[in-house]
């Protein structure tokens, strides 16, 4: 089958904003879904589900949120990992303090939490941009870990300040197998992706572009910009909460404030940039990117190589890899492997009569 | 030329404007009536684009009052000037880059759409359908503006007589009831010019917009013109009909002695 849009005309402008206007895409898509939402959790085994596949959709998610905000509302953040952090602890302590707590329910609490913290820290965006923005939300980032060490309220008076995320339970089911996780992870990552999805694709999408792109015409049009750069940040903070919650309690268990350190928000904001700076697909491609590239040096590299070359070697050339790829994307394709796939698809649609 | 002027819509008394030390506009008053195009003219730094800028709230007056409708405005902002139904271009393209011809379009519909972030989050129902029937009004526009083969173009990649083009449309999504147009035909060939003068009048004729328009051509400004205002360095020496301002002694030693 030929990919095609010959005889596919759209008959209304409802078909035309369709996320997939080409039919071929649709099939795709719902087969992606049906392969990792049914397939995968049968199939796969416990390494691929606990160690790369989890953990992939929740950095998808976390990635998501931050391309909400930079690639879409054009505020660069360096504080995706406090954010996460918020919601990983404010799930904790909505379980651990209110009897009966619904997991979902406190998930999409430790959102709102972070979205509330997002915010505060926002604020400084009606006055500053760019660089100076960035370094304001440094300070997000060590003022949020700082605060959940200082206060041992937070981690429940652990002497580590280590907290153990309690069994997840929904409606009787304890999600306690790696495919149990998985599956709870996928769905809570899908149905975010999707309104994020219809969120960057509507109005409120445009009011973020618009404000991204020249923010007095935007004014002049009637966004506000107050109303719109913060919703953009309570968004996107909502999104690395919800994340961070699913850090804890689907993927590793245990958790520290320290964990969500300035490395992670940077390894979040490298996602966005290789996969797609603008793009909720580039979350996921940035995301298994990151995620998969150390795994696949580590076999690779003794493969290719022997052990000539040291044990050091494959995580020295993962960073200079990864080094170089964020330079080439930065300044090639700052739209990332989501613009690649895109224009690998334009290809493909002329293919193979090339005019 | 016998379009109906109405009653005074704006009346701009005594403004000031300095930035520092500049003095961009000194004393101006003037008034735009509805339904007229009003055009400013001017040297390169009279004052023109100021002027824009104070009427739709970009720029504030230290001096001055502007009465919106027989009501004086205080200190009004840029969305609230687009509340009164003030829409406007720019003299440099202020389109949104990196979004395409639809999308760019489709802001301009901002303030009419009425669903908020969560609707649109579900997307399925209200968001979609408020979608669907804006989007109905936006391929009106497009129609209008002859724009139909460019809708899904992102608009940095469009050549600069169409960006113009698309900015037009962008403000005339939000169905203004006063258009600034601050150079529209600049950098224009002359078949542009002309369409670009078609859909001036044309908007004009069809939905009764009152135009503020600043333009360089002469030729042009003479023949769209209702009125026009004479700016240089930051004062204004000349107000009338087109042919009042063409034979003022002021105006043509300023067009003579300035820097055209
Ligand atoms: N934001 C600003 N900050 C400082 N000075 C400004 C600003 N905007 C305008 N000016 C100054 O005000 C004066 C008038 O500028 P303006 O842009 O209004 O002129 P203009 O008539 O539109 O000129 P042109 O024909 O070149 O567009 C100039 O001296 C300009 O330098
Ligand atoms: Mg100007």
């Amino acid at each position: 089958m030929l990919y095609r849009e010959a005889g596919q005309f759209k008959s209304s402008y409802a078909e035309d904003g369709r996320i997939f206007p080409i039919r071929q895409d649709r099939i795709g898509f719902a087969l992606l879904m049906l392969a990792f939402g049914v397939v995968v959790p049968l199939l796969a085994n416990e390494y691929w589900l606990k160690a790369i596949l989890t953990p992939v959709l929740i950095f998808s998610l976390a990635a998501i949120g931050l391309n909400i905000l930079t690639g879409y509302a054009g505020q660069l953040s360096l504080g995706s990992a406090a954010f996460m952090a918020v919601g990983a602890f404010a799930a904790y302590n909505f379980i651990l303090r209110v009897d009966g707590m619904p997991f979902l329910l406190a998930l999409a609490l430790a959102g709102l939490a972070a979205a509330l913290v997002g915010v505060l820290f926002g604020l400084p965006s009606l006055r500053i941009k760019g660089f100076y923005l960035a370094v304001a939300t440094l300070a997000a980032q060590f003022f949020i870990v700082w605060v959940l060490v200082k206060f041992p309220w937070f981690s429940n008076h652990s002497s580590s300040g280590v907290v153990t995320a309690q069994e997840v339970r929904i409606l009787g089911y304890a999600f306690v197998s790696p495919e149990a996780k998985y599956v709870l992870t996928f769905a809570v990552v899908a149905v975010l992706a999707l309104a994020a999805k219809n969120l960057v694709r509507s109005a409120t999408g445009r009011a973020w572009m618009a404000v991204r792109d020249m923010d007095v015409a935007a004014q002049v049009i009637g966004f506000r910009l107050m109303r719109t750069k913060l919703l953009a940040f309570a968004v996107s903070s909502f999104y690395c909460g919800v994340a961070g919650a699913l850090y804890a309690y689907t993927y590793i268990g245990t958790v520290e404030p320290e964990g969500f350190n300035l490395d992670l928000s940077f390894k979040i904001l490298f996602m966005i940039i290789i996969g797609g700076v603008g793009s909720i697909l580039g979350a996921f491609l940035g995301a298994a990117f990151i995620v998969l590239l150390p795994i696949l040096l580590d076999n690779l590299v003794p493969a290719l190589f022997g052990d000539a070359l040291g044990a050091g070697f494959a995580s020295n050339l993962q960073l200079i890899i990864f080094g170089g790829l964020i330079i080439f994307f930065l300044i090639v394709e700052p739209h990332g492997l989501a613009r690649l796939w895109q224009i690998a698809k334009e290809k493909l649609r002329l293919w193979p009569f090339p005019h | 030329m016998a379009r109906q002027s109405g009653d005074v819509i704006v009346d701009l008394r005594n403004i000031s404007l300095r930035f520092g030390g500049v003095k961009a506009l000194t004393d101006i008053s003037f008034d735009v009536r509805e339904h007229e195009i009003r055009s400013i003219i001017g040297p390169n730094g009279a004052g023109k684009s100021s002027m824009l800028n104070v009427i739709n709230g970009v720029y504030h007056p230290q001096e001055g009052q502007i009465h919106f409708r027989g009501q004086l405005r205080r200190r009004m902002e840029p969305h609230h000037a687009a509340e009164q139904g003030i829409a406007r271009t720019f003299q440099n393209i202020a389109l949104f880059k990196g979004m395409t011809v639809l999308d760019n379009i489709m802001t301009g519909r901002a303030l009419k759409m009425r669903c908020n972030f969560l609707q649109h989050a579900f997307y399925w129902g209200a968001a979609q359908r408020e979608e669907t029937a804006h989007r109905l009004k936006v391929e009106e526009i497009i129609e209008f503006l002859e724009i139909q083969s460019i809708r899904k173009t992102p608009v940095g990649r469009l050549p600069y007589g169409l960006q113009k083009r698309v900015e037009l449309a962008r403000a005339l999504a939000a169905e203004p009831h006063i258009l600034l147009l601050d150079e529209p035909m600049a950098g224009m060939n002359v078949e542009e010019k002309q369409d670009m003068c078609r859909f001036i009048l044309d908007v004009n004729d069809h939905y009764g917009t009152t135009i503020v328009l600043i333009e360089h051509d002469m030729g042009v400004v003479m023949d769209i013109s209702d009125r026009v205002v004479v700016l240089d360095y930051g004062r204004k020496i000349g107000d009338g009909l087109p042919d009042e301002v063409k034979n003022d002694p002021d105006v043509i030693r300023a067009y003579l002695g300035g820097a055209h």
